[in-house]
């Protein structure tokens, strides 16, 4: 009788394997698909670009650290979540935001909004979207300057629409200053907006990664913007003298950012495929209805954060009908 | 006969590495039957069955050792002759104690009488060839166990319109099934036509994975002169197709109920296991002895598919694969994905085995558990349509009736959620924990209902 078992076996129960994924290795994935955002920002603002990533990737680390220190947790930066807030927190930072404004917002970031709240997992709000908007009600001005390579702060699309619009007066016509290949690819003119926004094409690529990756669904993204286009395309169809055309809606502003890295959070956004859905769409309604009425020329971060309030609701009246039941059970 | 593609789309569902090429090649090999074998009494659903043998009693090869336990449950006979040596407590296929007999081998091949048969079954009242596949101790060869001479005898009121015979072997590693496609084509089509004789006729459907077109092509080949029927139903590759709610709704479209039955759709599922060993049991008088078991990981220096008597030790079948390349890992009884882990290769093979897989650590999951990232995957993935992470979580902080609502009961443990989950959750711990734990309040207050109105007597 051979002997063929001179040491124990594990004992454990099933499943014994697993597909391989991992929160570091979703994170990981999430900082690849930044990198041609990255890239963007670096190519049109140099050292400003540099210096607001660095601020804000290592005050939330340093933040992380610090709290979870004083939580008397497990130092648990590997799963490298403080690193994707900080380079997204970046991202939806203008240029010229003085670096201190930076820490200070990733502080909330990841202090308030995450680690409070119990750390990845048990956050409500996405933290990055809590940090820049915390930041955009403290430092308004500082927030909303926005400025070429050259330091000449000029306006947006979204902000040159919004300021006429609020003044009575006829749109910008924008054809000239900003064509829309320069505004979705971020070159000349049309490199605007916070370090996330200069180019939607850099984003798509990224988004595109995420997708290829399986780390985000199709779904919010397409939703998301789906929605913004569709609305301001109706509105453009009734009165285009009124309403910014739903090209620039898309080509401008945080729209790609927010659709494709924001709202995809995992945390922060709904379990189920329905309840995704809804969260997409309500993105979208409430991103249109705060850029074409509200007082701020952009809403996607301000939609998002309230869908993320929305989300475990949505979670609630979205269950999906389980194998062997009928459709009775309520929420 | 036809072939055609599953109609309906199974919901959820992982694609986890196969794995099969180590042995899905490889002949079925039989194992000669080792000096000490321990048939368990429990390798199937329902009562243990009854040894009728003692101590010291000589046994012939098919003999019956054991009587069935109670009405849902199955006989055992002997895979060899020799003396019984013990009555003695072991170890199940599913890791419970159990009462095995141990018979020690004399290598004389001393056959017993043959069981009744009936080589001409299509004149045979059903009753006549249900006590046949009873008398010959047939379980569902599939994993669960279930007395197949039970299953194919549903109450009156149920009319079974589709047999469906599961041919998925969706679980990674496994080939037995597989292999008994390709070599014996026309025994199981046997098995199946006696099964269809005694359930009056319904519709057939071969359930087979589209990874295993050589075994598509032998039982299209075996079944060619079958009626219109009769079809071969090619699934998509994906696990757990092979699990019954899976397949009946793949291709009938129908959901079993929750807490019901298949017969309560109209669909009962057989495994092609089980119609061989009912082949052999109605045309031949032969009990079920026997079975196919693939012995794979990468731990195991010949990875084969092998004929093993029931009460091998999963010992001796590994030594008949060469033994193993290297210790520690897992050695796991039936498939990675809903197997048993063993800590000790002195079990011996049921009615149930299909797979023995000794697998090394770096084949193996081993993760530290982070808290749940909300990520939805498991939803995604939920073959059942349920919420594992709120189940999960739900658990864990002890809401046993928020995961009751949450439909925790229908969980069929298959691991999907746990296999996709990022933050390597033990998924289906929490959900087995939840089941339990309702199980008994459930079982409490049915205690309490029958109980009280006498104990609140004055």
């Amino acid at each position: 009788m051979p002997d063929v078992e001179p040491q124990p076996w594990i004992l454990s129960p099933s499943p014994h394997i697993h597909e391989g994924s991992s929160v570091r290795g979703l994170m990981r994935d999430v900082l690849i698909a930044l990198l041609p955002a990255v890239l963007a920002a670096a190519l049109r603002h140099g050292f400003d670009a540099f210096r607001l990533i660095l601020v804000c990737a290592s005050s939330c680390v340093l933040a992380e650290m610090a709290a979870r220190f004083l939580m008397r947790r497990s130092l648990a930066i590997g799963d490298l979540s403080a690193l994707v807030t900080g380079l997204l927190l970046a991202l939806n930072l203008p240029p010229l935001l003085p670096s201190w404004m930076a820490a200070l917002g990733s502080f909330v970031a990841i202090i308030i909004a995450k680690q409070l709240f119990g750390g990845l997992g048990y956050n409500i709000f996405n933290p990055a979207l809590a940090g820049r908007v915390f930041l955009l009600i403290s430092f308004p001005v500082a927030m909303t300057t926005w400025a070429l390579p050259d330091a000449v702060t000029t306006a947006t699309p979204l902000s040159a629409w919004k300021t006429a619009w609020a003044a009575g007066a006829p749109p910008p016509a924008f054809g000239e200053t900003w064509p829309l290949r320069d505004l979705f690819l971020g070159i000349r003119n049309g490199g605007l907006g916070s370090l996330g926004e200069i180019s939607e094409a850099a984003i798509l690529l990224g988004g595109l990664y995420l997708l290829a990756r399986r780390v985000i669904d199709w779904e919010i993204p397409l939703f998301f913007i789906g929605t913004v286009a569709i609305l301001s395309g109706i509105f453009h169809w009734i009165d285009p003298t009124r309403n910014l055309s739903p090209l620039y809606h898309l080509a401008t502003g945080g729209l790609f950012l927010g659709a494709f890295f924001m709202a995809t959070d995992l945390v922060t956004t709904p379990v189920t495929r329905t309840g995704q859905i809804l969260f997409a769409l309500g993105c979208g309604v409430l991103t249109f209805v705060i850029r074409r009425f509200g007082g701020y020329p952009e809403g996607v971060s301000f939609a998002i954060l309230i869908m993320n309030g929305a989300a475990p609701l949505l979670d609630r009246y979205t269950v999906p009908r389980p194998y062997g039941h009928r459709r009775t059970s309520k929420p | 006969m036809k072939v055609l593609r599953a109609p309906f789309i199974v919901r959820g569902a992982t694609h986890p590495a196969y794995h099969k090429e180590a042995t899905a090649g490889r002949p079925i090999e039989p194992l000669p039957p080792p000096p000490i074998l321990q048939v368990p009494m429990l390798q199937h659903l329902g009562a243990p069955s009854k040894p009728i043998v003692q101590k010291g009693d000589k046994v012939s090869v098919g003999q019956l050792i054991a009587e069935a336990g109670g009405p849902v449950s199955a006989c055992a006979h002997s895979p060899v002759s020799g003396v019984v040596k013990a009555i003695t407590e072991g170890i199940s296929a599913t890791g419970r104690p159990t009462p095995v007999i141990e018979i020690e081998n004399d290598g004389q091949n001393t056959p017993a009488n043959l069981l009744q048969s009936r080589p001409d079954w299509t004149s045979e009242q059903p009753s006549t060839l249900i006590g046949l596949v009873a008398a010959a101790g047939i379980v569902g060869m599939g994993g669960a166990g279930f007395p197949t001479h039970v299953k194919i005898n549903p109450p009156p009121a149920k009319k079974i319109d589709t047999l469906i015979i599961n041919g998925a072997e969706c679980e990674p590693y496994l080939t037995a099934d597989h292999r008994l496609m390709v070599e014996q084509p026309q025994t199981i089509w046997q098995g199946i036509r006696i099964l269809r004789h005694i359930l009056r006729g319904p519709r057939i459907r071969v359930a087979i994975e589209d990874n295993k077109p050589d075994a598509i092509r032998a039982l299209t080949d075996a079944m060619k002169e079958a009626d219109d029927e009769v079809a071969i139903v090619v699934l998509p590759t994906a696990y757990p197709m092979g699990a019954e709610k899976q397949l009946i709704y793949s291709i009938l479209g129908r959901e079993v109920p929750s807490g019901g039955l298949p017969s309560d759709v109209g669909a009962l599922v057989e495994n092609v296991a089980t119609c061989a060993a009912v082949f052999d049991a109605v045309v031949h008088g032969r009990p079920l002895t026997h079975r196919v078991v693939t012995v794979s990981g990468s731990l195991v220096q010949r990875p084969a598919n092998v004929l093993a008597p029931i009460g091998a030790r999963f010992s001796d079948l590994i030594a008949f694969c060469g033994g193993l390349r290297a210790t520690g890992g897992k050695l796991i009884c039936g498939g990675p994905m809903m197997g048993v882990a063993h800590v000790d290769a002195s079990t011996p093979v049921g009615k149930t085995v299909s797979g023995i897989l000794a697998l090394s650590r770096r084949e193996l999951a081993f993760y530290e558990t982070h808290p749940c990232i909300a990520c939805g995957r498991c939803v995604r993935a939920c073959p059942m349509a349920l919420l594992p992470c709120t189940i999960s979580i739900a658990v864990e902080a002890k809401q046993f009736d928020e995961a009751e609502r949450l439909h925790v009961m229908d969980c069929i443990e298959c691991g999907c959620c746990a296999y996709v989950c990022p933050a390597h959750r033990p998924m289906v711990q929490f959900m087995r924990q939840g089941k339990a734990q309702i199980q008994m309040v459930r079982r409490l207050k049915l205690q309490q209902q029958t109980s009280s109105p006498t104990a609140l007597k004055p």
